[in-house]
């Protein structure tokens, strides 16, 4: 399938390839502007020296990689040691990021699949209804469910009214509240593209595989799934990528002890205590991060294309 | 109905509605073990609702369906001994052709390496195998339509369900797939039902039709039979070219029965059920079972005026004015004709039939 795309596109003439340049033009610049220019300043800040008062001096040091990976002591003069606090703050990020998404898919996954088989015409609403809480700013809905969750909040209330638990669920400030503030904050970049790609599929081929003695299950397995799996990725690096450098759900919900890689960036760049070409560096490294993790989801992509 | 063949389908009395809309009214029909039955109607008959209620895909509103004697209304798609080729054949596009023949047979319980053996054997009766490793987006559209049919063939199922299968090739390669079709039918022994709304295919290929319309059974038979005894004006209509005249029958005595048609044209025909003397009716008779000749016979003979003359190739098709108005068609075969010149338009002939070539429709 991969092999007719491709072989569709080079079939342009002669005459649309001289337009092209100048009819991606636009792209070209909001690419240069809004992506390439700012990475670059990244790069560049990562590498200067911290001024203390927050900004940078124009002196090229290595220093805030150093502070990253290696603990030099207090004073800055015992052996490096390698430095664990931050490598922690990113792995703990990653987990919670991780769980965010696999939460967002369990939930987002029969969502989508339950819009996208509503008749002609209704499908619109449902979507139209998904988004309706997204219309109110992140910032309030993380703090909304921060009293939503609280001990003394409606939801232990109601638990405790019905009589489900003797005493409060500590959920508030827990990696738990983080988890579910990160999959509330981003659900929708799950459900749409997985909407997306169920809509397309074609039902027929469910079907046929009941046709052909498959159950329910393995019909989602083998048939469903496979079909739609690029809606799936889409879903899974939409919420996955925001999630890692997420600050707000954190902060709100997890408390101190819950830091993850956003907050760390954002103290950086907040304030007096700030350290600029620490927090590029600390960003640096998160883009790296989640570019690799493209880059090998991509290659073998590739790969799975060419078995054909 | 001879009670040594086993029904394979029995569909009961079965109802089919969509909120109000009534799709099939009533319809009983048996289908019998190793027959290549054909459903025959035209579009939005309720062709596809009927194989898809045998299918498992839609619900029966009413009635009953049952395979091999035992009530399947209730079993799930998965759960029925029938497999389906599909319209646009619905191939799995991330499996090969070889994973998606093997598929049925892998969900049956067999290892893959049983199931890759077997559908390699159905590749090889469908004359494929060249192709088991490529995806079906890689093939044309006769060699996907040869993938499905292995496909469902494989897992051997007791019915086999074809809802339209060759209407999307073209004239050619149809052809042929009928042909290859009929024949996997009598090496398989398995009983295929077929859906078509092309007469001439259905008539090519079927052991018995049922043509349907409007969610209506209209007749049920043999081609031969519907073909040369329509039971009705839609049957006669639909199925092959006929003339359609208006009669009034006068008197009927021995089976037979006189009438006269618009212009005071006598005929004498065989007499039909539920057809009486006085009866206004139509009669139906097909072009090539009239003669054309400059002379009068001595049974029913009418005469006319020839209009035109239509070349098609084996055959002429001749039309005629015939005397007081009604217009008929005559079909003369090249062979049949020989070396007698034609009757030029313009020219006054008769139209001569025997008593057993017409037929009288009972609306
Ligand atoms: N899901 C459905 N809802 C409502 N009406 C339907 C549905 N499926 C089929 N029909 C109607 O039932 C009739 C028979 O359809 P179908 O069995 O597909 O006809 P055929 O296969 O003979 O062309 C048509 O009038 C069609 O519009
Ligand atoms: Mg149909």
């Amino acid at each position: 399938m991969a092999g007719g795309a491709a072989s569709g596109g080079s079939a342009a003439s002669d005459t649309y390839k001289e337009a092209r340049h100048w009819l991606l033009m636009p792209s070209w610049l909001v690419l240069g502007f809004f992506v390439f220019a700012p990475v670059c300043v990244m790069v560049i800040y990562s590498f200067l020296t911290k001024e203390f008062r927050g900004g940078v001096i124009w002196e090229p040091t290595l220093a805030a990689y150093d502070q990253f990976f290696f603990d030099r002591g207090l004073f800055g003069d015992s052996d490096p040691t390698l430095q664990w606090t931050y490598i922690e703050i990113f792995w703990r990020s990653i987990w919670q990021a991780g769980l965010a998404t696999i939460m967002s898919l369990l939930i987002g996954f029969p969502t989508a699949y339950f819009i996208a088989t509503r008749p002609d015409g209704t499908r619109a609403l449902w979507v139209f209804l998904i988004t309706i809480p997204y219309w109110v700013n992140l910032l309030i809905r993380t703090v909304s469910m921060k009293f939503l969750l609280r001990d003394e909040g409606p939801m232990n209330d109601a638990l405790l009214n019905i009589g489900l638990i003797g005493e409060p669920l500590q959920i508030i400030n827990t990696n738990l509240a983080v988890q579910l503030g990160l999959f509330y904050s981003y659900l929708p970049f799950m459900v749409l593209p997985i909407y997306a790609s169920i809509e397309r599929y074609n039902f027929t081929m469910s079907e046929a595989a009941a046709d052909l003695y498959a159950t329910k299950f393995t019909t989602l397995r083998r048939i469903v799934l496979p079909a739609v799996k690029p809606g799936v990725i889409a879903g899974c690096i939409l919420v996955f990528v925001p999630s890692l450098g997420a600050f707000l759900a954190p902060d709100l919900l997890g408390g101190a002890k819950n830091f993850m890689i956003g907050s760390l960036i954002e103290e950086q760049f907040k304030g007096n205590a700030g350290n600029w070409p620490f927090g590029a560096a600390a960003s640096m490294i998160l883009l790296s991060m989640v570019l690799v993790l493209l880059l090998i989801f991509a290659q073998q992509q590739r790969r799975a294309g060419a078995a054909t | 109905m001879n009670d040594t063949v086993e029904i394979a389908v029995d569909v009961r009395d079965a109802i089919k509605r969509y909120g109000d809309f009534t799709a099939l009214q009533k319809i009983s029909l048996g289908i019998r073990d190793n027959e290549f039955f054909t459903l025959l109607g035209p579009s939005g008959c309720g062709k596809t609702t009927l194989l898809r209620m045998i299918a498992g895909f839609e619900d029966v509103t009413e009635g009953g369906i049952y395979l091999f004697g035992d009530e399947i209304k209730t079993l799930p798609p998965h759960k029925r001994p029938v497999n389906t080729v599909f319209q646009n054949y619905a191939l799995f596009p991330h499996m090969t052709v070889l994973e998606n023949v093997g598929f049925g047979l892998e969900m049956k319980g067999s290892s893959r390496k049983d199931a890759a053996k077997r559908a390699g054997e159905m590749l090889d009766l469908v004359q494929l195998s060249q192709f088991a490793k490529r995806k079906p987006a890689q093939l044309s559209g006769g060699q996907q339509q040869r993938v499905a049919l292995a496909r469902a063939l494989a897992p051997s199922p007791k019915v086999l369900l074809l809802d339209e299968p060759l209407s999307a090739l073209d004239l050619k390669l149809r052809k042929a797939m009928q042909i290859e079709l009929k024949h996997i039918q009598r090496e398989t022994g398995i009983t295929f039902i077929f859906v078509t709304h092309d007469q001439e295919e259905a008539l090519t290929m079927s052991d018995r039709i049922a043509v349907m319309s409007a969610g209506e059974l209209q007749q049920l038979g043999a081609p031969r039979d519907i073909y040369e005894h329509p039971r009705n004006m839609f049957v006669a209509d639909f199925i092959g070219d006929t003339n359609l005249l208006e009669v009034s029958v006068d008197k009927i005595t021995d089976g037979r029965a006189q009438c006269h048609i618009g212009g005071g044209h006598e005929l004498i025909c065989d007499a039909v059920d539920g057809v009486s003397v006085g009866a206004s009716v139509h009669l139906s008779v097909r072009p090539e079972r009239l003669v054309l000749s400059d002379q009068a016979s001595d049974g029913n003979s009418l005469k006319g005026t020839v209009t035109e003359n239509i070349y098609i190739g084996t055959d002429i098709s001749t039309m005629l004015d015939l005397e007081g108005g009604p217009k008929i068609t005559v079909r003369t075969s090249n062979t049949e004709r020989g070396n007698k010149r034609l009757i030029e338009p313009g020219s006054p002939a008769f139209v001569n039939m025997e008593a057993g070539a017409a037929r009288l429709l009972v609306d």
